[in-house]
């Protein structure tokens, strides 16, 4: 008869359905894993770096730079990958008290020159026109791949400025300025050719949230030191070498740079909150609003380093295509949003205590003139 | 009809001015004196702040020790000038090279038109010592420098010992974009002249020296030190240079910066600071300071070693420390540590000290004025020439109306015409044909004074100095009987010499406020009221009283007064003699300009106006 068989097979079936189930469940982190695994889309970094400004008491523009360099290095962006800009040489610098070092902790502690720097574009040729170019790819043939930017679509790019800055402005090198519509535009260059997935941009300047106000291309984040009106202040000077060292905004994130490494879970939401008015006394300011995602899902090391993530896994996965798409280029902002990007308008006052006397003064001197008899044909 | 074109109107506003012309000069004299007086009041004056941003502030960490060593040095210096009489050459050449300089001597003579009986010379011969500090790794286009004078008597030996010491404690760091030189130079202005003219390649005084044949590059900053003590209790800065020129205030700046942050007192015209500025005292001292400055700089000498580099666009000062019956002293190595500290400042110049002002007084060390609040005073001055010129015009065009109202004869039209131009020519060329005299004839007499009176050389030049200044008083009662002109020539005259006043003062108070403004005081109201029809004795003797001549006697007391050193009539005037020979000195010797202005242009001016005083 039949009873000893079917035991047997539930009790098979029961271990098939719990294997499947374990399977699946196993799929499923498989899944979960491999989707955090594609949370975001970059598959490269690149970084800009630019010090704008020379002679020997803007030192501690040329140690910002370096030292956000530095914390790209470490965190594994290769010398090929990076593009950095210094506007003058404070290492060789005749008035140096320490030949071949760029400090940025007074008593000498951290020396961000090193050994292994690359300076890309050196002294005079950090100029307006070469850095629009580097970001906008039109370089002449005979640019060296050191001096490209050679990004593509899947390129997260973050870019630093640092140096002397207005309200809507950067000064390059005492004799030129770069506007934030020039930067908006060439951002917008960018993404029309497809040379950025992401893109943070710092800046580290006197009234630095002005340079980030005009831009419209999506999928940009901003950071600044300070905003409209506020100066950027400098942090500490060595007296030794008898200049400031850092200005105070780049020092603190240094400092919160050096506790990364290329693990780390930290999100955008940290790097926010990096000097604070406390700290800093000019007011931090970010811009997130053209960004697609989340900040708070935005690693640093999405930015900062060159992170490879390789998981090995026997299984196969299917990955399901993703439900809603990434901006495509022709549903941008719409042209109307673009143009119409100006800063907000201030709300109607009466005309001012001049004007009114003026057109009283006018007044006055026609009907003097002229007779009051003149009157009734106005009204 | 417009404003000046209708011929009511016209008169209308020429009556006006003539009406109220008198009390309009009147006020504007009172304003003038006024407003300068209110230029020391502390609300109106502006704190002094450091312009230049490659200087900022002064974080710097000096590290100079040998204080002490620079004291030994002093006393081996002190001991070798007096075995050799004069600079000990050879030994300052060997401790120089001992330092790591490169060491080069310059040697020049000249022969003074008179003998100096201040400083009691008369045929000069020296050397220069200098060493530069070539920059370790920057190429030799700039370069700064540190001097100190080789004084004849016991006096400088520390700030010579000071300068080696400085030279050993900069050799040893390599921070340096600059050379420096290192300077000491003899007998004070005449090497010092003698040496920038052979470093610039010029030659404006006549003066015999030797090439150099080591240069550093071009100079951006130069500072003079004097120093005759151990220890000090202040640091006094002297800013005036040759013609009233002055250095940038940055340098100013500097120094005091780096007095509050050494802690040591810091003066100028050896006035102290206080912290109590709006009150009655402190006004009184502010006054004091600005007008000690104003008496400096309208001498036109260099008051200091550091004056004759300003000539060349090189921004100098000179510091001197005084030691005085005070607790608090302070020693060398503090003094040189302030040097080194403004020499690392100075370093790291890019370009030229120019960010700050040029021309300015300063009532004390913390606080300024720039010439955009010091003008006025002068231009007050000078509208009431503007406005007695303008009368005199109106005056000159009613005359012809006049005359064709009246009945006159054939003969009227030619004696009250316009003067002929030889009539008024006469007494502009006579009276600058004194001043010529008075310019030249002294310094070329001496010989023949000496020959035929009992006073020495320089007496002999001061007096003849005077004595033709006196004849020209007599002037006037000679021109009138080899020319007949008319009664009313003296107006078209007194509108040429007002004119002439007004450009004269004008030209001067742009290059050398302080000059300009003194000569205006009394010169402005002389020129104002005189006309034949005052009073004749009286005007003669205010006239006198308001001379160029006495101007300057009054400047030498109110100096000694405002130098808290009172002198008695006698000294005084021995000061004023004194101060006569020198203004003709420096004239010869280093290019000052305001001994041949007085005798060539304002006494001329002068004289015109006496003549007008007594125009017959």
């Amino acid at each position: 008869s039949n009873p000893p068989v079917a035991p047997e097979i539930s009790s098979s079936v029961a271990l098939d359905f719990v294997l499947i189930g374990r399977t699946s469940a196993f799929l499923l982190l498989h899944q979960a894993r491999a989707e955090r695994f594609f949370r975001s889309d970059h598959t490269n970094n690149w970084a800009v770096l630019v010090c704008t400004s020379r002679f020997w008491f803007n030192y501690r523009h040329v140690a910002n730079t370096l030292s956000v360099y530095r914390s790209v290095k470490r965190l594994g962006i290769p010398d090929s990958h990076i593009v950095l800009m210094l506007a003058d040489d404070m290492a060789c610098n005749h008035r140096n008290p320490k030949p071949a070092t760029v400090f940025s902790h007074k008593n000498m502690e951290l020396n961000v020159y090193g050994d292994d720097v690359e300076v890309d574009y050196r002294g005079y040729e950090v100029t307006v026109e070469n850095f629009l170019r580097v970001l906008t790819g039109r370089l002449p043939p005979s640019t060296p791949r050191s001096k490209r930017l050679l990004s593509d679509d899947h390129s997260n790019i973050l870019i630093y400025l640092t140096g002397h800055g207005g309200n809507g402005f950067l000064k390059f090198q005492d004799s030129e300025e770069i506007s934030n519509v020039e930067l908006a535009d060439a951002f917008e260059q960018m993404w029309q050719k497809r040379r950025y997935n992401e893109l943070l941009f710092i800046i580290d300047t006197c009234q630095g949230a002005s340079m980030y106000e005009r831009f419209y291309s999506p999928n940009l984040m901003a950071l600044a030191s300070s905003q409209v009106g506020e100066d950027s202040l400098s942090h500490q000077p060595d007296l030794a070498i008898g200049v400031h060292l850092m200005d105070r905004y780049t020092f603190y994130l240094l400092e919160f740079l050096e506790d990364i490494h290329p693990a780390s879970q930290a999100n955008m939401n940290d790097l926010f909150k990096v000097c604070p008015k406390s700290q800093c006394v000019s007011t931090p300011g970010h811009r997130t609003d053209l960004f697609q995602r989340d900040p708070g899902s935005v690693l640093i090391t999405d930015f900062f380093g060159s992170v490879r993530k390789v998981e090995i896994t026997m299984e196969t996965i299917n990955l399901t295509p993703h439900t809603e798409t990434a901006l495509a280029y022709v549903d941008q902002l719409p042209v109307a949003q673009i143009i119409h990007q100006k800063p907000k308008q201030k709300d109607w006052h009466p005309p001012d205590g001049f004007i009114l006397g003026l057109w009283t003064l006018i007044l006055l001197v026609f009907f003097r003139t002229y007779g009051i008899k003149h009157l009734k044909h106005i009204f | 009809m417009g404003l000046l074109s209708d011929p009511n109107r016209r008169r209308a506003l020429t009556n006006l001015l003539t009406r109220l012309n008198t009390p309009i000069c009147v006020l504007c004299y009172l304003a003038g004196v006024a407003w300068f007086m209110g230029l020391a009041f502390e609300p109106f004056t502006l704190r002094t702040y450091m312009s230049e941003n490659a200087m900022g502030s002064t974080m710097v960490e000096e590290r100079f020790p040998a204080g002490e060593r620079a004291l030994v040095t002093a006393r081996e210096f002190g001991a070798h000038k007096r075995k050799s009489g004069a600079m000990p050459v050879d030994w300052l050449v060997k401790t120089m090279q001992s330092r790591g300089l490169e060491v080069y001597t310059q040697s020049f003579s000249r022969r003074l038109p008179f003998p100096d009986e201040n400083k009691e010379r008369y045929m000069v011969r020296g050397t220069n010592v200098y060493g530069i500090l070539r920059a370790p790794r920057a190429p030799r286009t700039e370069a700064l420098v540190l001097s100190a004078p080789c004084s004849p008597d016991n006096s400088n030996n520390q700030a010579v010992g000071l300068l080696l010491g400085l030279a050993q404690y900069f050799r040893s760091q390599i921070y340096w974009a600059k050379d420096i030189i290192f300077l000491v130079n003899e007998h004070d202005l005449i090497g010092m002249q003698a040496w920038l003219e052979a470093y610039h390649h010029t030659n404006i005084t006549g003066m015999d020296w030797a090439p150099l044949h080591g240069r550093g590059g071009s100079i951006q900053a130069a500072l003079s030190l004097e120093l005759s003590s151990d220890v000090v209790t202040s640091l006094d800065l002297v800013l005036e240079g040759l013609n009233g020129q002055l250095p940038n205030l940055d340098l100013a700046n500097l120094f005091y910066t780096f007095c509050q942050k050494q802690d040591i007192l810091c003066t100028i015209q050896e006035k102290l600071q206080r912290s109590d500025w709006d009150s009655v005292s402190g006004y009184s001292q502010a006054v004091q300071t600005m007008a000690l400055m104003v008496l400096k700089q309208a001498s036109g000498r260099p008051w200091g070693d550091h004056g004759l580099f300003l000539r060349y666009h090189i921004e100098s000062a000179t510091i001197r420390g005084i030691n005085s019956f005070r607790q608090y002293k302070t020693d060398t190595t503090t003094v040189g540590r302030l040097l080194e500290g403004m020499f690392r400042k100075l370093n790291n110049l890019l370009e030229r000290l120019h960010q700050s002002y040029f021309f300015y007084l300063l009532p004390s060390l913390s606080r300024f004025v720039s010439i955009g609040y010091y003008m006025p005073a002068f231009g007050f001055l000078a509208v009431i020439l503007l406005l007695r010129a303008l009368d005199l015009w109106v005056q000159l065009g009613a005359l012809p109306s006049v005359t064709e109202d009246g009945v006159g004869s054939r003969a009227l039209p030619l004696q009250s015409s316009s003067p002929s131009l030889v009539s008024i020519l006469t007494p502009v060329v006579i009276s600058h044909l004194t001043g010529a005299a008075l310019y030249t004839l002294p310094v070329l007499s001496q010989e023949l004074a000496v020959q035929h009176f009992p006073v020495s050389e320089t007496e002999a030049v001061v007096l003849t100095a005077i004595a033709i200044y006196t004849a020209g008083l007599a002037l006037p009662h000679n021109t009138h009987r080899y020319s007949s002109i008319a009664k009313q020539g003296w107006r078209v005259l007194k509108l040429v010499a007002v004119l002439y006043l007004a450009v004269l003062l004008s030209c001067t108070a742009l290059i050398n406020f302080s000059l300009g403004f003194i000569l205006a005081l009394t010169l402005v109201p002389v020129a104002a009221f005189v006309t034949p029809h005052v009073p004749k004795v009286l005007s003669a003797v205010v006239m006198v009283l308001l001379a160029p001549g006495c101007t300057l006697l009054y400047c030498v007391f109110a100096f000694q007064e405002l130098q808290e050193a009172p002198v008695s009539l006698i000294d005084g005037w021995m000061l004023f003699l004194s101060v006569i020979s020198q203004g003709m000195l420096d004239h010869a010797l280093y290019g000052s300009l305001v001994y041949p202005l007085l005798a060539l242009f304002i006494y001329p001016c002068w004289l015109i106006l006496w003549n007008i005083l007594f125009w017959k």
